[in-house]
């Protein structure tokens, strides 16, 4: 019967009930989308790190795996490399960033090498560069800035033609010729790369050969396999991603503890007439904070729901008018933690409302107007 | 043996449902005492129809709020049923609300949000039974509400309204009906029809019944009267 109650009080102010909801969704859905588009970036970067088919990944000695700045690495490692026993194939990548784009570098390879270590792109329309200003960019670069074969694209001040729209998950979004894209960024005397990939003959060397690399370039360069880099690509290697979704967490809390705490607030003094009608029928106090509690889970539980299904709205809004510059997955693992967050909102935003009830004396209650 | 004590003793017996002796209630406003009741003694045999009538501020409704346990005494003794309501913890005065009082106010005091029924049936979860009482079929037939059963108050005149509240005062079989001012807010047709009904209750279920009210038109519909002036009984 306190159930029948709770929801009858909840349908009966419908109107409040579904912006408390809704808020409680939003919160929902905030923590749900910020998780999914830390996840889904991380994951497309792995995706296009694994891409590239390499065994061994090889970056300055003192880089840290996220950061990435031009032309730190003398080109000439790349044929040292390639001379090495094992090394099927060295290919090094100079990675630029672009004004106006915050996590899309441009990536400048030796395109023909390249296609031979990762098996190639699949060229959804057009074919391999041409000129040195050719341009390839994948379909979900293609499909934000509405980029066609043939388009002159203006980047780094510079002219590009659009050569090729290629499946997305190899290496980047923007692929150019590594010998342009040293010339426009000062890195071509003496020519310099960011990093370098190295495609072994035999994969199963690679832990074997990680470490001789590691040996032979002490103090120059770092080198991890591909699977350990890749691993590396989660939100608990970097601390400060991790500090943010704690901060919007408790920001969470706070907003649902805010909005049931109202919610329940003006419940309270509304209802004081029928908090005192239950207390003259012989509620307990414990009876009316428990009703009071039923209704903030109860809230929360609608706005959880609510929020999962805004999480899936949030990504298809972003997968379609930002694919290029975020990448969103559904995060059905955070549904539940999600959940308790704003479930711990509600019942804080309930528990003073809700000892104010159950404190309520009933012929005061019986007499409000 | 102290009066007291006897006075418990003639309660438990079953002769009275309710005696008071020396009651006093003050309430505290501020930094002064208002005295509300000043020494009330009153009996209520088992299955008497009694008015208590007096003007505003005369005690009567701290009386029906003291006997109701919705508020402690200052001071004396108050019987319900055997139980000396003074000694009474809060925790234990729920309890008797919940088993052996019925309340029946001026406002009806519906949960606007439940059917009749639930209305009805929310006295029974609160006071842990489930199962309509033998008999109440024909206390429903009696009210004549058993057809409104389904409806939200809103959806109920005030006669119908005082009804399901009448009905729902009954359905845990209490000791005793309290009734406060309960033709206040009903025209002269529904409040003949609501005494009717309280008379009909006391004189075929023998149910116990105090009512206060400040209207001796309505008060006629009692076996007995009593008078309150200034926080005391002043006639009977």
């Amino acid at each position: 019967m306190i159930n029948k109650l709770v929801l009858e009080n909840l349908k009966d102010r419908w109107v409040r009930t579904l912006l408390s909801a809704l808020v409680v969704g939003v919160q929902v859905m905030s923590i749900l989308t910020l998780i999914g588009l830390s996840r889904g970036m991380l994951q497309e970067s792995a995706a296009h790190a694994k891409g590239t088919a390499a065994d061994i990944f090889l970056k300055p000695d003192s880089q840290g795996t996220f950061s990435f700045s031009t032309g730190q690495l003398s080109e000439k490692f790349v044929d040292f490399l390639a001379k090495q026993p094992h090394v099927k194939q060295a290919v090094g990548v100079l990675m630029s960033p672009i004004q106006g784009e915050l996590i899309t570098p441009m990536n400048g390879v030796d395109i023909p090498r390249f296609e031979k270590m990762s098996g190639g792109f699949r060229y959804l329309a057009g074919g391999p560069p041409q000129a040195p200003d050719d341009l390839i960019v994948d379909e979900y670069y293609a499909r934000q800035h509405k980029l066609h074969v043939g388009q002159i694209v203006k980047l780094l001040n510079h002219n590009w033609r659009v050569c090729a729209v290629v499946q997305g998950g190899v290496l980047g979004r923007l692929i150019v010729q590594l010998s342009t894209l040293q010339r426009l960024t000062a890195n071509a005397a003496p020519p310099r790369v960011s990093e370098i990939l190295v495609k072994l003959d035999n994969p199963a060397l690679t832990d074997q050969e990680v470490a001789h690399f590691n040996q032979l370039l002490r103090g120059n360069l770092q080198a991890v396999s591909m699977e350990a880099f890749v691993s590396q690509f989660s939100v608990n290697n970097i601390p400060q991603l991790r500090a943010f979704i704690y901060v919007i967490t408790v920001i969470a809390v706070i907003v649902g503890f805010l909005v049931v705490f109202l919610s329940m607030y003006t419940a309270v003094i509304e209802r004081t007439r029928e908090i005192g009608i239950l207390k003259a029928l012989g509620a307990k106090p414990l009876t009316i904070l428990d009703i009071l509690v039923r209704e903030a889970v109860v809230l929360a539980l609608v706005g959880c729901i609510l929020g999962i299904a805004f999480s899936f709205g949030t990504k298809a809004l972003i997968m379609t008018f930002m694919p290029a510059s975020l990448h969103a997955v559904n995060v059905p693992d955070w549904w539940p933690i999600a959940g308790a967050i704003a479930l711990a909102g509600a019942l804080l935003g309930a528990t003073y409302p809700g000892l104010k009830a159950a404190r309520q004396d009933a012929i005061e209650a019986l007499a409000y107007e | 043996m102290s009066e007291a004590s006897a006075v418990g003793e003639r309660s438990q017996t079953g002769l009275d449902i309710i005696r008071v002796r020396g009651l006093e209630k003050v309430y505290h406003v501020g930094d002064v005492d208002v005295p509300a009741l000043r020494g009330v003694d009153l009996d209520v045999r088992r299955g008497e129809f009694l008015a208590v009538i007096g003007p505003s501020g005369s005690g009567k409704s701290t009386l029906f709020h003291i006997l109701g346990g919705l508020a402690p005494p200052t001071a004396g003794h108050v019987y319900l049923d055997g139980v000396d309501l003074r000694g009474l913890k809060e925790s234990e005065r729920t309890e008797m609300r919940q088993k052996k009082v019925g309340f029946v106010f001026q406002k009806y005091n519906l949960l606007p949000t439940l059917t009749a029924r639930d209305n009805i049936v929310i006295a029974q979860s609160l006071a842990g039974t489930s199962d309509w009482p033998p008999g109440f079929d024909s206390i429903l037939t009696l009210l004549g509400i058993k057809h409104r059963l389904d409806h939200k108050p809103r959806a109920l005149s005030g006669g119908e309204q005082q009804r399901v509240a009448i009905a729902r005062a009954l359905v845990n079989e209490p000791a005793i009906l309290l009734a406060d001012e309960p033709t206040g807010n009903l025209d002269t047709a529904n409040s003949n029809a609501v005494l009717d009904i309280l008379r009909d209750l006391n004189h075929r279920v023998g149910q116990t019944i105090l009512m206060i009210t400040h209207n001796p038109e309505a008060a006629a519909f009692a076996d007995r009267t009593v008078t309150m002036r200034d926080g005391r009984i002043v006639g009977s």
